[in-house]
């Protein structure tokens, strides 16, 4: 496919990028170009020019400090596979990384470009959401935080403005007791999750003390599972209790499911709880 | 001077160039002057064009021309099908390069726009108007028929393209007579052929001397220079095809497509050079599909399992129009292999070829044999449960036994030379068959689900005596040529008309050369894909390059080497009868020490100082090899699953191929081969599938949708093989090419239906999507 013609400017600072986003209307920014690149090439993006932030330093690099870790939005997702100090901080995402897309989606396809895409199909969301991740937004009239919960909402949609730059995704690190675990059904074409789930419980004894699972892939965005936590938290985790808590799945995920010609909504539904099942029953596993 | 290089796995000399991106594809061809074409699909299944108005895409900048159906109008014919099986009656329905009245699928070429560049070409296409009046439409073939169906050409009633009958012995008195019949439907989903490399063509027209050049993606340049003939009324010989590199085909670059006849009219009209390379998403819509059959198929047998007759109703989507080969796909290398490797003495198969508004179907790897073996293996496991036998030892009973030089089957067909029970054998002996299954049942009571599914083959290959295509209809001959010259230094050219695109035969033929002659390997250049320079050849496909060139390679080289024996007895001064030839070297009988070297044959030749008297100078064969037979490769694959009830996902764990290719000259490459082919071939059997929506959308129209095997989804394959060599071919040789693909779907298959036989499921259709798996273990049988 051939993408239609488009005008090309590329970032040299931050504050460029938004003033360029404000001077040219229907401006996408651009980075590893994963998702948007098959947008334009099939047509499909509206987007009359692009704004290269891909050459930007300040966004790039993992980072912790006081129990955060903070991830430039630029850091790609073969990155955050490999990165030392989130598999010890923040074992979910390098799990969760190491399954998007192939090899070469992983070189170049950035954390920022996935999350601000927001596909359905994604892993970082689920997690994210899962791990209470808030994420930073540079506009015009300076920075914010935006819960990631808040961030997402509804298919490919999110709570950026049109001048708004994704900058870093902030992650609490793990504490003690606790255990994170994805459980993601591959689709067989794309690589994005059939469904995925996400599992953040802590442990105190033999104790589900806290509970934060979410759900991704049949919905139309990353969706917290509150009658799954509210089913761990306060019992015990053996496998009848993670059963029971991922049965209640079906409860928190709407009446709004996607499905495609591989897996149809109603049977995601029910894998959504096979892997619910899955990711409590590792996280669980990792609490001790 | 050279070591034995026949038989070694010595490493693709075409390799090195092609993975260091040195090799110039068709899309890497430059021409000053050139201009790109972009090419207008319909977006309907089937439409009536009301009208077309391109001038607001003639206009733009950058736009060199813009031309319809209506252009073509006598400058194009139309696009012939070039297989007529007879007593079929075949409805060679016109199939105007581009469209012009009627739309019959999407993809259907509407209008080409030439550009300066291809960006401002696909920019035009959305300023082409044209006005659709949708018709109806239906893609499945059954449906096709009934009644009332949406029909497709006025000249083929009830959409019927032809109906093909097989029969051999009595199938009607075997099933009245069964003790045991046992009946299925099979369907066999459209596969996309997906080579790594789209098509593409250019064309350069000199109107000076009125050459067309075409650049082309094609598997068999000789052919697509004909059938370009045929639809240009130019002379042939002034047509020149080049097909120099070309990156998989696996069938889909057989057919000579509209789009070539189209990229060489804009050539002709515009007077400069024109490019085209399809997109992905176009080459799913425009490039043939593979299979598509519905089958309705019963088995008859005595209580104690032999196997008495096979019976078949066939309908085998077309698509739209008649591709090149497609009528012989379903029929003469589908229904003729209704026996497999078993003795069945009755067969009888009718087979519908059928119009759908859909990508027109032709040869996909295996084509016919896949969904022949499938039939038959399949059954005979439905046989097996039916009659409470192992499905190991009920094919067992009924193998045909080892024969050497011919065996007739029921359907009409002589199989060359053959042991199937010994390919079994190692294949029982490589899993372990018994253990696997004590295993097998140990796991069943631990609640883990494991799978085998065993088959046993023969298919039909290395197309063909000439005389057999004739008498079935095919428009051409199916023998190969070939042209081995010595330089004057003792390096060496082979031309070759076949047109090898990724199965190494610059390798394997130089082995052949090297094994016949004695010269090294590295001084022996294989040249091919070119009409101007390559000899006449039908193409590479259907397992043919190795086991008909290859014979015309050899039998070229044994050529020279009786010139060169003359040419020794004439400078040794001794009688002919007394010159022995050994690797490379010709002595005198019982004198090694008075001996003239191949270089030195060679040298004299070319220089032609002091040959024998009324000897022609020069040391070049040309050879035309065909066939005496075609070529009956064999064997015994073996696939073992693990499925999870939970999600109804399926593992494959391990896949087993003992595969006989008769003799083998390049082991390595013959291991890549079979190592393509099962994954190909389990590719249906677990996950692709081309799909249409009831309004003939096609759904899976990329690979984010279409789901390919890849390398994390299939197991490490362990190959092994007999070596039972051909009777025929000059060599021994069979062919290898689709061996993988034919075995692999039904194994795999097999394997997950034996895993599914405790949930008592025992129909299902392909792709064994994890969804299909998962209701069937709830909801039964079925979707």
């Amino acid at each position: 496919m051939y993408a239609a013609q488009i005008d090309y400017h590329r970032a040299c600072s931050l504050q460029e990028a938004i003033a360029l986003l404000q001077e040219h209307e229907g401006a996408k920014i651009i980075a590893g170009g994963h998702s948007l690149i098959p947008l334009l090439r099939f047509r499909l993006s509206d987007a009359s020019s692009l704004i290269d932030i891909g050459r930007l330093d300040e966004l790039k690099g993992i980072s912790r400090s006081n129990g955060c870790v903070s991830i430039g939005a630029l850091t790609t997702h073969a990155e955050l596979a490999s990165s030392d100090v989130l598999k010890d901080a923040c074992p979910i995402i390098p799990e969760a990384a190491a399954v998007i897309g192939d090899p070469q989606v992983r070189n170049r396809g950035t954390v920022g470009g996935n999350l601000a895409h927001a596909d359905p199909g994604s892993d970082l969301p689920t997690v994210l959401v899962a791990l209470g991740a808030e994420f930073r937004v540079a506009g015009p009239s300076g920075d914010r935080l935006v819960a990631a919960a808040d961030f997402f909402q509804g298919l490919m949609s999110t709570a950026l403005g049109n001048d708004d730059v994704l900058t870093s995704v902030e992650v609490p690190a793990a504490q003690a007791g606790q255990g994170m675990a994805y459980a993601k059904y591959i689709h067989p074409a794309s690589r994005y999750a059939v469904v995925g789930a996400a599992a953040v419980l802590t442990a105190s004894g033999d104790t589900c003390s806290a509970a934060r699972v979410a759900v991704g892939g049949l919905t139309p965005s990353a969706t917290r599972a509150p009658s799954v936590e509210c089913s761990l938290t306060g019992n015990g985790l053996g496998e009848k209790a993670q059963a029971e808590a991922a049965s209640q799945v079906a409860n928190d995920l709407g009446d709004d499911l996607l499905g495609d010609i591989s897996a149809s909504a109603g049977y995601r539904l029910k894998m959504a709880e096979v892997y619910v099942g899955r990711a409590v029953a590792a996280a669980a596993a990792r609490t001790a | 001077m050279t070591t034995r290089i026949f038989s070694s796995g010595i490493r693709r000399r075409e390799d090195p160039r092609l993975i260091t991106g040195q090799a110039s594809y068709t899309a890497d061809i430059k021409l000053p002057g050139m201009t790109h074409a972009a090419i207008l699909r319909s977006p309907h299944a089937h439409a009536r064009i009301k009208s077309i108005d391109a001038s607001a895409a003639a206009g733009r900048d950058g736009v060199v021309a813009v031309f319809t159906g209506a252009d073509t109008e006598g400058a194009l014919n139309g696009i012939p099908c070039a297989w007529q099986v007879p007593n079929s009656d075949v409805k060679a329905v016109d199939h105007p390069p581009i469209a012009k009245d009627v739309v019959r699928y999407v993809g259907d070429a509407v209008a080409v726009v030439v550009a300066e560049s291809r960006y401002v070409a696909e920019d035009a296409l959305e300023h082409v108007d044209v006005e659709y009046e949708p018709l109806s439409s239906v893609t499945d073939p059954k449906k096709a028929t009934a009644d009332g169906a949406p029909q497709l050409h006025e000249d083929a009633p009830g959409n019927q393209a032809f109906h093909w009958t097989v029969s051999g012995g009595d199938a009607g008195a075997a099933f009245s007579e069964a003790d045991v019949v046992v009946k299925d439907r099979i369907v066999h989903q459209r596969l996309i052929p997906n080579a790594m490399e789209p098509r593409a063509a250019v064309a350069q027209w000199v109107g000076s001397t009125q050459d067309l050049t075409l650049w082309s993606t094609s598997q068999n340049p000789h052919i697509a220079r004909f059938l370009m003939s045929v639809v240009t009324d130019l002379p042939e010989h002034r047509i020149r095809v080049i097909a120099q590199e070309v990156g998989g085909g696996f069938g889909s670059k057989i057919p000579f497509y509209a789009d070539e006849a189209i990229i060489a009219f804009c050539a002709m009209r515009t007077g400069g050079p024109v490019k085209w390379v399809e997109t992905r998403s176009e080459n799913y819509q425009a490039t043939i599909h593979g299979r598509d059959h519905i089958e309705e198929v019963e088995l008859a047998a005595t209580r104690d399992g032999k196997i008495t007759g096979v019976r078949a109703a066939v309908w085998a989507g077309m698509g739209a129009y008649l591709s090149t080969a497609s009528t012989g796909i379903p029929t003469i290398l589908h229904g003729l292999m209704y026996a497999g490797p078993y003795d069945i003495p009755n067969v009888h198969g009718d087979v519908y070829g059928v119009f759908t508004n859909a990508t027109p179907v032709d040869a996909y790897r295996g084509a016919g044999r896949p969904e022949a073996t499938f039939l038959v293996e399949r059954m005979v496991n439905l046989l097996a449960d039916k009659l409470g036998m192992d499905p190991v030892e009920l094919r067992r009973k009924n193998l045909i036994p080892a024969f050497e030089n011919g065996h007739d089957v029921s359907t009409g067909l002589t199989y060359d030379s053959g042991d199937y029970e010994k390919a079994l054998d190692m294949l029982m002996d490589s899993i372990a068959y018994q253990d696997l299954r004590r295993d097998q049942a140990a796991a069943r009571s631990e609640g883990k689900h494991v799978g085998i599914g065993v088959t046993t083959y023969v298919e039909i290959c290395g197309l063909g005596p000439s005389q057999v295509a004739g008498a079935v209809g095919f428009g051409g001959g199916l023998w190969e040529s070939a042209i081995i010259r010595f330089h004057p230094t003792g390096k060496v050219n082979v031309m070759t008309g076949a047109s090898p695109h990724g199965q190494g035969e610059e390798t394997t033929f130089a082995q052949v050369v090297s094994h016949e002659l004695g010269v090294d390997v590295d001084d022996i250049e294989v040249l091919h894909g070119d009409t101007d320079t390559s000899p006449m050849g039908w193409g590479t496909y259907g397992s043919r390059t190795t086991a008909v060139a290859g014979a015309a390679v050899a039998l070229g080289a044994r050529k020279l080497k009786e010139k060169g024996k003359a040419i020794a007895a004439h400078l040794l001064e001794a009688a002919v009868e007394d010159i022995e030839y050994d690797d490379g070297n010709f002595f005198v009988k019982g004198s090694p020490d008075q001996s003239k070297t191949i270089d030195d044959i060679a040298l004299m030749a070319n220089v032609a100082w002091n040959l024998p008297e009324g000897m022609e100078p020069g040391f070049e064969s040309t050879t035309f090899y065909d066939p005496p037979n075609f070529a009956y490769p064999f064997g015994a694959h073996a696939a073992v699953v693990e499925l999870d009830p939970d999600t109804g996902q399926i593992s494959l764990t391990r896949y087993v191929a003992v595969d006989d290719c008769g003799t083998q000259i390049n082991p390595m490459i013959i291991e890549g081969q079979v190592h393509g082919g099962v994954v190909q071939g389990a590719g249906p059997a677990l996950w692709e599938g081309a799909v249409y929506d009831d309004g003939g959308q096609l759904i899976t129209g990329s690979m984010m949708d279409y789901a390919l095997p890849r390398a994390d989804m299939v197991p490490e394959i362990e190959t092994m093989s007999t070596d039972t060599p051909s009777p025929d071919h000059p060599l021994g040789v069979k062919g290898i090419g689709e061996t993988g693909t034919i075995a692999s779907t039904v194994t795999v298959y097999n394997a997950v239906m034996d895993a599914l036989k405790p949930f008592g499921v025992d129909k299902l259709d392909m792709p064994l999507t994890p969804e299909r798996v998962w209701r069937a273990i709830h909801h039964g049988n079925g979707s």
